[in-house]
């Protein structure tokens, strides 16, 4: 089986590593990377992430990564955003006023609600109300959640955890897809995950 | 958001590996150490139990070896699925910086942050609150001007600062996360300082992680009910296979507790 070419974007913020070694684990060329070139080239793209909103967008349009980002979801390509990179797909973030996230997702991001604790910060189940092959295997699945903001509540939440609420756990359509959670620190769903969004981009590399 | 919150969070495992020179060990409070093993082997094994993270904390982390640190956090990286944080030497941000891009997920900083706090805050402002965990060893005063004292240097030296004060200031500047050590139980078994836990999680809204003290399974029910604490860290008894991860998270489950099953 081939190892398909992903890119995982890298703007220089903390533990970005980890995202690229589990995709190596489930069957992909994962490279942590800037370069333009080669994200053109790259089967897949993903926009891994911990941190806050307006410094992650920042750093994103300092590597001029926001332009890649916008570049690859247009391309149709398999896409997947990971925790802020889920949020920063979005129009902004209550987290950062007056900052524009890369609005390929609508909507503004907004804090968890309710009498919780912020952030969440632990293993949460998921239920997955739109199957879709991305998410094969992870209907009740246990996942790692460290977040304090969420994706608004919209059709395109397509698996949700219980935080004194449904709060948007999986989010897309298409070739563009996110998760609040951490799928590189989600023990085997994790990974069950990540190898999904992999045979995908293997897939549209056969197809391409 | 307070630590009285209805929502009460799903309990986490953590097993705690203290490293020196890229070795386990773990002491009775803090001497005459033992060697357990190889970290990573190890952090592997306790993912595949069912832990919910693993805390590695560098006890020497003398400057020579500093290099042994970040190539564990490389090999980590590389075996380990779930969170895992590291902690011990950690003085400045470059040093936050470096054991991240190796692949650790949160830092956790104590002596630099007693001596300079705003060390907390930097980490936090750059890298986010949620890998910025303030480490706090406390010592009962028994009848000094507050009941607990923080201590540094991995428990030996004495500060004057009282933790419940220390702990909300940690807080307010940017920590994500609360590792706190009764250095009065460390080693003894005798279970944790349970008064101590619950103090801090009544001035905190972040996750507090109890530790120091674990001898048996029911000490880590204590720490999450009594306590109050969102996750508990034990190493002995772990290591020492009297238990595994997968024993302790079903005991805690059959208590009541809600918790991520070890075979999920």
């Amino acid at each position: 089986m081939t190892r398909p070419l992903i890119a995982v974007l890298d703007y220089g913020i903390g533990n970005l590593r980890s995202a690229q070694k589990s995709l190596e684990r489930m069957g992909a060329d994962a490279r942590l990377t800037a370069d333009a070139g080669l994200i053109a080239d790259a089967a897949g793209v993903v926009l891994p992430g911990v941190g806050a909103f307006g410094p992650c967008m920042a750093a994103l349009c300092d590597t001029g990564l926001d332009k890649q980002a916008r570049i690859a979801v247009a391309d149709g390509r398999p896409f997947l955003g990971i925790c802020i990179g889920l949020q920063l797909l979005y129009e902004g973030s209550e987290e950062a006023p007056g900052i524009a996230g890369l609005g390929v997702l609508p909507g503004t991001v907004q804090l968890l609600p309710g009498n919780v604790k912020r952030p969440q910060m632990q293993w949460n189940r998921l239920e997955v109300r739109t199957p879709s092959p991305l998410l094969e295997g992870l209907d009740g699945a246990w996942v790692y959640f460290v977040h304090s903001y969420a994706a608004p509540m919209a059709d395109n939440v397509a698996a949700v955890c219980d935080y004194g609420g449904p709060v948007a756990g999986v989010v897309g359509d298409g070739n563009v897809w996110a998760t609040q959670f951490h799928p590189e620190k989600s023990a085997r769903p994790g990974l069950r995950l990540l190898e999904n969004f992999v045979d995908q981009a293997r897939a549209a590399v056969v197809g391409a | 958001m307070t630590a009285s919150a209805a929502v009460p969070s799903n309990a986490r495992v953590i097993p705690c590996l203290d490293v020196d020179a890229g070795r386990v060990v773990k002491g009775v409070n803090f001497v005459d150490l033992t060697d357990a093993g190889d970290p990573v082997e190890l952090a592997a094994r306790y993912d595949q139990q069912g832990a919910d993270e693993v805390v590695f904390l560098d006890i020497t982390a003398s400057s020579d070896r500093r290099e042994t640190t970040v190539e564990l956090v490389h090999r980590t990286a590389e075996e380990v699925f779930i969170p895992f944080t590291i902690g011990g030497g950690i003085r400045t941000v470059d040093d936050a910086r470096r054991l991240l891009r190796a692949g650790a997920d949160k830092v956790s900083v104590n002596t630099a942050a007693v001596n300079r706090p705003e060390l907390v805050s930097e980490i936090a402002d750059e890298f986010g609150s949620q890998c910025a965990v303030a480490s706090i060893d406390a010592r009962r005063t028994n009848g000094g001007a507050f009941p607990f004292e923080v201590f540094t240097h991995g428990g030996r030296t004495p500060t004057g600062i009282d933790a419940i004060e220390y702990a909300i200031k940690v807080t307010e500047l940017g920590a994500g996360e609360i590792l706190l050590t009764s250095m009065d139980r460390d080693g003894t078994r005798d279970g944790f300082d349970l008064e101590l836990t619950r103090a801090v999680v009544e001035v905190t809204n972040v996750p507090v992680i109890a530790s120091g003290g674990v001898g048996t399974l029911d000490h880590l029910v204590e720490g999450v009910v009594e306590g109050r604490a969102d996750a508990v860290l034990a190493a002995s008894i772990f290591h020492f296979r009297e238990h595994t991860v997968a024993e302790a998270k079903s005991h805690m489950a059959a208590a009541g507790i809600p918790i991520r099953p070890a075979d999920a």
